[in-house]
């Protein structure tokens, strides 16, 4: 059988400075492969290397790619052209950015039929529109003469899909297909393109960070790290039985469903929320919209609370309305048994000193401009009456509790990875000994390994220090690796509320049950070895 | 989209109506009293109330307001008070000469500015970039009323290419016409096109970095088609609304043009009516100035509606 | 002790960062080099300049460029073209800084009270919008007729014009800064608004507010030139590159270069400015590569 397509020790650099080495990988035709790696892992530039789309001052330094027997690894762009979307389609990464603004959808789609001849002028349009429709957009006439503005990102990504296998290619290169997605879209964008390329026999190279998907979705794996495979083979051997050191790593790293706490003894509860809801006004519409509708529940002392939701849900409304950020429309939060709203003066100091937030993204929550001992100072400062050698003390030994080097104090945020700027935040967080910390997505930002150690680091200061934390994700997996009760939302209401293990191995409603089958992976393990996200 | 329409309408009304306050209270902060410039340094103060009277200088400063304002909308400006003209008659004379530099201004700076632009966006790192940007360069950091001056010496008189100043209007000898207005327009237009020329670079450069144009080459489209495709229409709306924050700029900067090439335009009216102290002119001249670029902005944010399917929506969706 | 921490930033490294990156930019060298001469011959033009700059020799007039005593020439009065030339690239600087700080004076803490209240933003946006609507020419002709001529009234006049681009300026990073995370945190950390505008978001929208004064400069420098010339800046016999320019223009048939030099000068002047503005810009952009 020939191979469809060989990567033989490819290397790529960017300037001076190598992305990839010594590369080897193949695909037969029709055959699922995966490409496994965190950011900077190499993996998209492997991809871009095959179609010959290196971004800026990107070239192939050594070795060579072969499309069915033919070297194409410095082929001239005519050849290339041929192959782009004729014989390799590509599904890229964020479906928000990759389509042209300003064009009709369904000329995005005829423009690839054109430009391979697949289709004359007259005929391109209701060509694309049954194209769009076979990639599942409902009322394809009418879609089709939508510009992307107008679809939701689930809707675009079949848009991409529907692009990238206009012309029947024999391959198919999704890069992250699904990484902006929420997870039940995810399931049923990945179900359908799985179902076209199956008709099609369309052989599939899927880069993913994500092991779930990979073991989901493909029958051979290839990991990479820092621009090198670390190791390749069949999905399930090298999920169950790793040999590299990286990969045993990884799959350890890859917090589990199963992993859910046992129920714990109720204690007295720290914050109390009572019937919140938020309403917005639409403007120009005179229509309200409620992105939190009447929701209650409590964060126990040294407990966590888990709010789960996909984006839409209001889960983050709440934890805005819990810091005090956002008012409530109606309801009380109590922290302390004390009611939050129309907070004032020394009581509302109280109340901010007993709780502190960790943001998500850990590049946008640390000013840029202040080194981390000035950063973690903060709330000393604001709140705090200690003076300056009390509270530099104070900052190394917080320092100290999240398990950063005292020499990273005079670094400034640019200088540190998104792991270390995650821990600064969290030392800020804990720097007047709050009650609660409300946590809102502090891990979705990171890679697996460095979520793994984040993830430990809040239990382990949850059990020292007491702490109650209300924890906001989109991911039932971190969920269940920290969380003692939690609250399934959807559309700002709450569908499902409970003990963890209770929640995710018994749920009640549809939904959560929805949800759990869509988290990648968890349908191939029974749960007895390895639940990968 | 109509609703939009609409909106940006009353908001330029609004604006218009605070600006001729701002124009009406400046006027008055002239130093000098109209009355006593008009009647001569040596008339009598009853002379000086008469005309005073007469031009309605007696009344409150609100019921002077209306009156101009009132006036204004009937196109009725008053008269000179230097020469008594209707102040109409003049702006109506000098405008359309300063309308006509103006566009012709434009239409070089959009055309050259966006040429240089894509040659410097496609070309980047090499040679056309260099010489595309050093042009911008160039026309943005040279004083062009001093190119002006150079060029009426050089290339007019000396050379004799471009007569060295007068007007003959394009309409009634339209070669001559154009011929005339020739070398001012690439004058005034320079630094327009230089802003052009960056504008329409940049928003390229952005956009041929941008994910759906990798996604583009990655369906088997060509470079070119890119480009001209992708690249071009979206720099479209950025120049698009550049031409129109430009255009009052050019308005002004045809104040010293229109000095430098003898050009009987409205910025020659506004610098004599500003030495001479005539105040109903200045009035009605800075009014117009304004009303037009106000006009202009409105147009180009109509426009754009057009341009950029995305600001159509909210109007379809009502 | 919390002033010399507001001393303290932009933070040194993020500042060498920038300072690297201009270093390995030619034209931003070019332009730094530039500015550095125009400087230096702006502020010593007292010390360089071998005349007075209304000294008149009538005895020498129209001499050429090179002659002994005269490096640039003179000009009709037999006033000496290099010290008029020095004396006019000091005003020219002076009217730009001073444009400048008034834009800045005024424009970034209007353009930081509008992006984070929302009804100052209802009042100022709206003054900023009537103020766009006379160009900037037309506003600062108007302001030098009714205030006069003079130096101080040119820059005012110029400066105003650029108010409202400011305020612009800094509304948009307020409005962006203010819902970063950073800022959100503040909030929770107690930080009032002065706190939260004065040392989270002023020192972040800083390096927008500095690429804006580069293209305020050169802009008020040809402006200053443009009122001289009309008549409407720096009055005679007060040197100006723009006065030059006007006086050069009634015998330019006879000699030319007392009309070259002070054109040149403003070139050399904007060229400076813009050269290193860009640089600058492109330093300061976070997604140019570290």
């Amino acid at each position: 059988m020939t191979l469809l397509l060989e990567v033989d020790d490819l290397s790529v650099s960017f300037g001076d400075t190598s992305a990839v080495r010594g590369v080897s990988l193949s695909l037969a035709p029709g055959e699922r492969v995966a490409v496994v790696g965190q950011s900077g892992s190499g993996k998209s530039t492997t991809a871009h290397a095959i179609i010959g789309l290196l971004p800026g001052s990107g070239r192939v330094t050594g070795g060579a790619i072969r499309w069915r027997g033919e070297d194409i690894t410095h082929a001239e762009e005519r050849r290339l052209r041929r192959l782009r979307g004729r014989e390799v389609g590509l599904v890229p990464q964020d479906p928000m950015s990759n389509l042209n603004p300003v064009s009709k959808v369904g000329r995005q789609v005829a423009e690839t039929l054109l430009a391979h001849g697949m289709s004359t002028r007259r005929q391109a349009w209701r060509h694309a529109v049954d194209l769009l429709g076979q990639a599942g957009i409902p009322e394809p006439a009418r879609r089709a003469k939508q510009y992307p503005h107008e679809f939701s990102g689930g809707m675009r990504q079949r848009v991409l899909i529907a692009i990238a296998l206009a012309c029947r290619p024999d391959l198919l290169i999704a890069d992250e297909p699904t990484s902006a997605l929420d997870v039940t879209v995810q399931r049923q964008i990945l179900d359908h393109l799985e179902a076209l390329t199956d008709e099609l026999g369309t052989a599939l190279l899927l880069v993913t960070h994500d092991l779930g998907l990979a073991v989901d979705r493909t029958s051979r794996v290839v990991v990479m790290s820092e621009g090198e495979i670390v190791e390749t083979g069949p999905v399930r051997q090298v999920l169950t039985e790793p040999r590299a050191d990286y990969t045993k790593r990884l799959v350890a790293a890859v917090p589990s469903l199963t992993a859910a706490r046992e129920p714990v003894a109720d204690t007295e509860p720290v914050l109390e929320v009572v019937n919140i809801s938020k309403e917005y006004r639409i403007r120009g519409r005179g229509g309200v919209l409620r992105a939190v509708d009447d929701v209650s529940f409590t964060v126990g002392r040294a407990r966590t609370t888990a709010v789960v939701g996909e984006s839409g849900s209001g889960k983050t409304t709440i934890a805005r309305m819990v810091l005090g950020l956002v008012h409530a429309t109606s309801g009380t939060i109590r922290l302390d048994g004390a009611e939050l709203d129309g907070l004032r003066g020394d009581g509302l100091r109280a109340a901010r000193m007993a709780m502190q937030p960790v943001f998500q993204d850990p590049y946008a929550s640390l000013n840029p401009m202040w080194t981390v001992e000035r950063v973690v100072a903060e709330p000393l400062r604001t709140l705090g009456s200690a003076d300056r050698a009390t509270r530099r003390a104070r900052v190394a030994e917080l320092l100290d509790q999240v398990a950063m080097p005292q020499s990273m104090a005079h670094r400034y945020p640019n200088e540190l990875s998104g792991g270390q700027r995650q821990r600064v935040a969290i030392a800020r967080a804990l720097a007047l000994g709050p009650r609660l910390v409300v946590c809102d997505e502090p891990v979705s930002a990171l890679d697996v390994l460095v979520q793994d150690q984040i993830l430990g680091l809040l239990s382990e200061l949850q059990r020292e220090l007491g702490l109650s934390y209300l924890f906001i994700s989109h991911d039932l997996a971190v969920v269940a690796a920290l969380a003692h009760e939690v609250l399934v939302m959807r559309n700002g209401a709450v569908v499902e509320h409970g003990p963890v293990a209770q929640v995710l191995s018994a749920p009640t409603e549809p939904y959560t049950r929805q949800l759990l089958d869509a988290v990648p992976g968890a349908s191939v393990f029974d749960g007895s070895i390895v639940v990968p996200r | 989209m109509v609703r939009y329409t609409f909106h940006r309408l009353w908001q330029s009304a609004l604006t218009l109506v605070l600006a001729s306050i701002v124009v009406f209270i400046g006027v008055r902060l002239l130093p000098g009293d109209p009355a006593t410039a008009m009647a001569g340094e040596e008339a009598d103060p009853e002379t000086v109330a008469a005309i005073s009277a007469k031009l309605g200088l007696d009344e409150p400063i609100p019921v002077q307001y209306l009156t101009f304002l009132g006036n204004a909308l009937r196109g009725d400006f008053g008269e000179s008070v230097r020469t008594g003209t209707p102040v109409d008659e003049m702006v109506g004379a000098t405008l359309p000469v300063t309308v006509q530099l103006a566009v012709y201004a434009m239409l070089i700076a959009v055309l050259a500015g966006m040429a240089f632009g894509v040659v410097a966006a496609v070309f980047r790192g090499r040679w056309p970039e260099w010489v595309a940007n050093g042009f911008s360069l160039f026309a943005l950091s040279v004083p062009t009323f001093w190119l002006g001056i150079l060029a009426v010496l050089y290339l007019a008189v000396q050379l004799g290419w471009f007569p060295a100043s007068g007007y003959v209007s394009p309409f009634s000898e339209p070669l001559r016409g154009l011929y005339y207005l020739t070398l001012p327009a690439v004058i005034l237009g320079m630094t327009h096109a230089a802003v052009v020329q960056r504008q329409t670079r940049a928003s390229m450069v952005d956009t041929l970095a941008a994910d759906f144009v990798r996604t583009a080459r990655a369906k088997g489209l060509s470079r070119g088609a890119v480009v001209f495709r992708y690249g071009l229409r979206n720099s479209l709306i950025v120049v698009t609304t550049i031409v129109g924050l430009q255009l009052g700029g050019l308005i002004a900067g045809a104040v010293v043009t229109e000095r430098i090439f003898g050009l009987p335009g409205i910025g020659k009216l506004t610098l004599d009516s500003v030495f001479t102290r005539d105040y109903p002119v200045i009035q009605a001249v800075v009014l117009v100035i304004t009303a037009a670029y106000i006009v202009i902005n409105l147009l180009v944010d109509v426009l754009y509606t057009v341009i950029d399917p995305r600001m159509r929506v909210s109007g379809r969706a009502r | 002790m919390t002033t010399a921490e507001i001393t303290a930033t932009p933070a040194p490294l993020v500042r060498g960062r920038t300072l690297r990156r201009l270093r390995r930019n030619p034209l931003g060298v070019v332009g730094g080099v530039l500015l550095l001469i125009v400087v230096v011959a702006g502020a010593f033009a007292p010390l360089l300049a071998p005349y007075p700059p209304t000294e008149v020799h009538f005895a020498t007039p129209f001499q050429q460029p090179a002659t002994v005593g005269f490096a640039l020439g003179t000009d009709d009065l037999g006033r000496d073209v290099l010290s008029r030339v020095l004396y006019g690239i000091q005003a020219s600087l002076e009217v730009g800084l001073l444009a400048v700080l008034v834009a800045v004076v005024v424009g970034v803490p209007l353009g930081l009270l509008a992006g984070y209240w929302r009804w100052v933003d209802a009042v100022v946006s709206r003054l900023a919008d009537l103020m766009l609507a006379f160009p900037a020419l037309v506003l600062a002709v108007g302001l030098a007729a009714i205030n006069g001529g003079g130096l101080a009234n040119a820059a005012v006049a110029l400066g105003v014009a650029q108010i409202p681009t400011m305020i612009r300026v800094v509304r948009a990073e307020t409005l962006r800064l203010k819902e970063s995370e950073f800022v959100l945190a503040a909030h929770t950390m107690h930080a009032g608004p002065s706190r939260i505008l004065g040392q989270h978001i002023l020192p972040n929208a800083l390096s927008a507010i500095i690429v804006q004064a580069t293209v305020i400069m050169p802009t008020a420098v040809l402006g200053e030139a443009i009122l001289s010339f009309l008549g409407l800046g720096i009055q005679p016999p007060n040197p100006s590159l723009g006065i030059m320019l006007s006086d050069a223009q009634q015998y330019l048939f006879r000699t030319p270069w007392p009309g070259i030099f002070p054109g040149v000068a403003l070139g050399l002047i904007c060229l400076g400015f813009n050269l290193f503005g860009d640089a600058l810009r492109d330093a300061l952009d976070p997604r140019s590569g570290s």
